[in-house]
């Protein structure tokens, strides 16, 4: 019997959802990402190397006033193509704490390729003193923790809007058509030409939220290039092998009448 | 036993020396090279065999996994990441490991159903079946603990979540849950133990797959007619035969693994787990992993925590006790026209309750979660008992050659006699 009301309960509780839009929202509603087209999609992706040098510039002249990426190097930039030169110039603008030293104090000093990249924050507690009590997270793995991430970051991006009439926001946050809830503390920081990008490719908003999701692909999974590559290998080679070890069972076992 | 040189055949003087002193390769070959095995296996039998390579894979990937991580609150996550980045081949390494939880779970609960079909676990098996029921149970105590290592935020969840279990006890509930915390929450303790015991565990398994392997060459294996076999003319020797069928399905399994792991190494985690653990942040929904779904809806369908970690742990333990339930002396599910199609209602009936472990507990899914928990339990306190009276089963055939043979040819024998012919 009580099983029977919870699935009347459940009936009536999903109607109400369904026709009306204020309770859905209350309720927490699923909200339906566009589904947007990346060149690291599918089995055989890989990434744009003009968007992944476009993407970087975006995060290191947007994004790291705010987000550290505690898991990169700047040796890792090789990998989308800088030289090592200019990785090395780039690194050099940034100043590291390094030391103690011979007088035991802590110094500042250019970063090198080795070095991380620079977080802008000393700690959590510094980065919510600065934004409002907001800590904004590492984007080092963020494309990987959440669900079908790289669309979801590319609709946050583009997903700034006013807020609906009626729709109470709190103090400080933004409103978004795609975060949980649709207030977010963060603010739209992506605006036209916000960026020069140096192949010319000009800086709309959704040309600098798909590169920077790009980037971020990139660098929660540095490794996908090579996976898939390794993959396509390893199954080619399993597939000819389980032809061969099936025709060497079909010999083993002819005599066998079954 | 006579003392004295192990009477050897071995042509081989090197081996043959060894062999007279410690008999292993007499071993080997009595075990797995004329090993009489029932002729009539279908492809179901590749998937003991396929346990235990899975089983081999994660302790090779999990001792080189554990050079570079880092048992510790402040590291653990780190030292995944650099595991990934930086460690050579650390990626694989570690999607190997990850998604071989996936596949052992999948391989142990398609074994399990083999077994559950061709009754496998009727006597004289019974001890062979509880040997594979303590495995599965030190299987999921490592994967539970091992998904706390990476500490995400499902790994701290889930640990929490789970080890709180304990405390559903009266009186020492919360002594237990203090005691398997090291402390007054899951924090560094936790973690250091639980890294100490994932690296112990699977070599205990190992030690329980050695005593399930025995037993089983004991009994010999059971088969997809479920009657034993009576002469050579129902057997082939392992080798070259069934290395050779094993071999197929290894590399066919290898096919979907390496699909697993190099295009969709996540498709199976939760994204949530890539987030660094944080005591001060619940996830809105805590999820174990897939394979431990259909446990935790039996969990949540009971509306008292006790009852509901009871119900959990009973779920396990019927198991242990299934040989004794199922009253029908007919093994395999081709003779039982009724108890098949309830099997399969029970096998669908597992999968439902998957789905409902990952749905919130709530409205609809709880009521399904219900009704699945109620036959899970059904089949095996009901059903089975009851049916080994109430069904008629059809005809055992007289042999496991006859069916196969029928038609008048002659009763093969050569394949037997001479079983190193193709070695």
């Amino acid at each position: 019997m009580r099983g029977f009301r919870n699935l009347i309960g459940a009936l009536v509780l999903g109607a109400g959802v369904a026709l009306n839009p204020l309770a859905a929202r209350a309720a927490g509603e699923a909200i339906t990402l566009p589904d947007t087209r990346f060149s690291f999609e599918g089995l055989f992706g890989t990434f744009d190397r003009g968007g992944l040098q476009r993407g970087f510039q975006v995060y290191k002249e947007v994004c790291a006033a705010c987000h550290a990426m505690r898991q990169l190097s700047y040796r890792n930039l090789l990998e989308i193509g800088l030289s090592e030169e200019q990785a090395r110039r780039l690194a050099a603008d940034f100043q590291v704490t390094d030391g103690p030293n011979d007088e035991g104090a802590m110094f500042e000093r250019p970063a090198r390729l080795s070095d991380r990249f620079r977080r802008p924050f000393a700690n959590e507690q510094a980065a919510r003193a600065a934004n409002n009590g907001a800590y904004p997270p590492d984007l080092s793995v963020m494309v990987k923790a959440r669900a079908n991430g790289a669309d979801y970051l590319y609709a946050l991006l583009t997903g700034y809007q006013d807020a609906p009439a009626g729709f109470a926001m709190g103090d400080g946050m933004y409103y978004n058509a795609y975060y949980p809830g649709h207030q977010i503390a963060m603010p739209n920081v992506l605006n036209e030409d916000q960026v020069e990008f140096a192949d010319g490719t000009k800086a709309t908003v959704s040309q600098m939220a798909r590169d920077v999701t790009t980037f971020m692909a990139w660098a929660a999974e540095p490794e996908l290039e090579q996976r898939r590559q390794m993959g396509v290998r390893i199954i080619l080679f399993l597939t000819i092998l389980a032809g061969l070890t099936y025709a060497v069972k079909r010999k083993v076992w002819a005599d066998v009448k079954h | 036993m006579a003392i004295g040189l192990h009477d050897s055949t071995i042509k081989n003087p090197v081996i043959r020396w060894v062999d007279q002193r410690l008999p292993v390769f007499t071993m080997m070959q009595k075990e797995y090279g004329s090993f009489p095995t029932p002729r009539n296996f279908n492809y179901f039998w590749n998937f003991g065999a396929l346990a235990m390579v899975t089983l081999m894979i994660m302790i090779a990937t999990g001792i080189f996994l554990a050079m570079n991580y880092t048992p510790h609150t402040a590291y653990a996550f780190d030292s995944v990441e650099r595991i990934m980045r930086d460690v050579n081949y650390g990626w694989l390494i570690r999607y190997v490991h990850m998604n071989g939880a996936s596949m052992f779970f999948i391989v142990i609960y398609i074994h399990i159903w083999r077994g559950l079909y061709y009754g496998s676990y009727k006597a004289p098996r019974e001890l062979l079946w509880i040997l594979g029921v303590t495995i599965f149970l030190l299987m999921m105590a490592t994967a539970f603990m091992g998904y706390v290592l990476p500490w995400g935020q499902m790994s701290f969840w889930g640990a929490t979540v789970i080890t709180n279990l304990f405390s559903a006890f009266p009186l020492v509930g919360q002594h237990i849950v203090t005691w398997l915390w090291g402390g007054f929450s899951v924090d560094n303790p936790t973690l250091s133990r639980f890294f100490s015991l994932h690296y112990l565990m699977p070599f205990v398994i190992a030690g329980v797959v050695f005593l399930h392997v025995a037993a089983l060459h004991i009994t010999g294996s059971n088969n997809p007619l479920g009657i034993d076999p009576k002469g050579p003319q129902d057997t082939l020797p392992f080798h070259p035969y069934y290395t050779a069928k094993d071999s197929v399905g290894l590399v066919v399994y290898f096919i979907v693994f390496a699909f697993l792991v190099f295009f969709m190494p996540n498709y199976l985690g939760h994204p949530d787990n890539y987030i660094p653990a944080n005591p001060l942040v619940t996830p809105a929904h805590i999820v174990p992993e897939w394979y431990f779904l259909p446990y935790y809806a039996v969990l949540r369908a009971v509306p008292d925590k006790l009852g509901g970690v009871l119900l959990m742990f009973g779920s396990i333990a019927v198991l242990f006790i299934l040989p004794w339930l199922d009253t029908s002396p007919v093994r395999s599910m081709r003779f039982r026209p009724l108890a098949k199609w309830l099997l399969i209602l029970w096998g669908l009936n597992f999968l439902v309750l998957m789905w409902a472990g990952g749905k919130p507990a709530e409205g609809i899914y709880v009521t399904i979660s219900r009704i699945a928990t109620a036959y899970y339990f059904a089949y095996f306190l009901v059903v089975l008992p009851l049916l080994g009276r109430l069904e008629r089963p059809l005809k055992l055939p007289e042999s496991i050659a006859m069916p196969v043979l029928r038609g008048g040819g002659p009763i093969m024998v050569g394949a037997a006699a001479k079983p190193m012919e193709k070695a």
